[in-house]
């Protein structure tokens, strides 16, 4: 893996000077995986979202790389169409150079609505890698929940009332999804762990496969906490095992990092202004079960990796 | 704020010639405080370089020489990030006053 000064020699392929919030989770994913792919060329393409958005305000680009913009839900197949036309070029040889291929999404472009096009991607075998930065709802319109969005979270499509406290239902699991496509390479990494999202993404690339990286991007607007704690709070919810950091490699589970010592989960929540209300006494059934739906999913995948 | 550009200055078609042409666009005024650097306290560990999210930390051979004010938004996440020697932080936030 190639460390900080080999990145740092490497150069940034995303610019500064884009419009995205001050402490924004989202250009750290695009900077970091762009760093870690960037011994070769490559094309990327982003689902309409707030990283598109901030990204490419005209006549500005912050993407130092060919990049192609896509309608919301299918970024997946844009980059499968342009791998598709690479691969016949080469063959044709018009092409002599190894060329790799990127689509980045948020949650929404990723959960819910671009869903179906990424199934499809991942099972036509495409050489590409999908980068979905899990903000946990829509950000960029305005905070509405997806099927990302965690139980209790208070968004302005499930705000937290007399008749609902916050989200009713859990989360989708769509690494799950991901992974039952029985594709080389699924993996979940964080903002605030560089090292592991690096890695991740280096052995991504070198499958020559599709593959899919789910990266949980703490979000300062829509979850409400300090700017500067971005990486922080990602790295805490690894540390409660809200968001376990683990990979399939060829049908393989294996946890790339255990918390020595469990946090409970109130530690992140409650530093978070859209779980507030879960801190009134009335609320305490809802984190009991939060808690436990967190052990159990791991303990799940823990059977998995011992599988 | 950036200069907006007039129509004839933009190429045919609206089309954008040049790849990450958002380094012409400043955001630096956006920011309520800013990073100073203290180099003495530095251990070069580029933290703050790989977890900004405007790469408004510069570099000068891969060694932190300071920060790109014209970039930078002021979030913070490069003081919080920083481990400092000995516990003694190389890079603090400072309000800014006019």
């Amino acid at each position: 893996m190639a460390n900080l000064k080999e990145l740092a020699a490497r150069g940034d392929k995303f610019t500064g000077g884009h419009r995205a919030c001050a402490g924004c989770g989202a250009t750290i994913v695009a900077r970091q995986a762009l760093l870690a792919a960037g011994d070769k060329p490559v094309v990327a393409t982003c689902a309409t979202g707030c990283l598109e958005v901030v990204s490419t305000i005209f006549p500005y680009t912050a993407w130092d790389v060919p990049f192609i913009h896509s309608a919301f839900e299918n970024s997946a197949a844009t980059i499968s169409g342009v791998e598709a036309a690479y691969k016949s070029l080469k063959r044709q040889g018009t092409v002599k150079e190894d060329i790799r291929f990127m689509a980045f999404g948020g949650d929404g472009g990723t959960y819910d609505i671009g869903l179906q096009a990424l199934s499809g991607a991942m099972e036509r075998g495409h050489n590409m890698l999908y980068i979905c930065y899990d903000n946990q709802a829509y950000m960029n319109t305005g905070i509405q929940r997806s099927s990302a969005t965690p139980k209790g979270s208070a968004t302005t499509t499930s705000p937290n009332g007399k008749k609902i406290p916050g989200k009713v239902q859990f989360r989708k699991n769509l690494t799950e999804i991901i992974a039952a496509h029985g594709i080389p390479y699924v993996a979940q990494s964080v903002v605030g762990n560089w090292s592991d999202f690096t890695k991740k993404v280096e052995k991504a690339l070198a499958k020559g496969g599709p593959a899919f990286i789910a990266v949980l991007q703490p979000c300062r607007l829509g979850w409400g906490y300090p700017p500067e704690l971005t990486a922080e709070m990602g790295r805490l919810a690894v540390d409660t095992n809200f968001w376990p950091l683990y990979e399939v490699e060829d049908g393989k589970y294996k946890i790339n990092y255990t918390p020595k010592e469990r946090k409970p989960i109130t530690e992140w929540l409650f530093q978070q202004e859209r779980f507030r209300h879960l801190k009134r006494p009335e609320n305490q059934a809802i984190l009991e079960e939060i808690q436990k739906d967190i052990d159990l999913r791991w303990e799940n995948l823990g059977k998995k990796c011992s599988q | 704020m950036s200069e907006l550009k007039k129509y004839k200055e933009l190429a045919l078609g609206g089309n954008i010639e040049k790849s990450g042409t958002a380094v012409d666009f400043k955001t630096g005024d956006w920011r309520s405080s800013r990073p100073v650097y203290h180099p003495e306290n530095c251990i070069q560990c580029l933290f703050c370089w790989v977890y900004c999210p405007d790469s408004a930390v510069i570099l000068k051979d891969g060694q932190v020489t300071g920060f790109n004010l014209d970039h930078c938004k002021g979030c913070g996440i490069c003081a919080h990030e920083c481990p400092g020697k000995k516990k003694v932080k190389a890079i603090v936030m400072e309000e800014e006053v006019k």
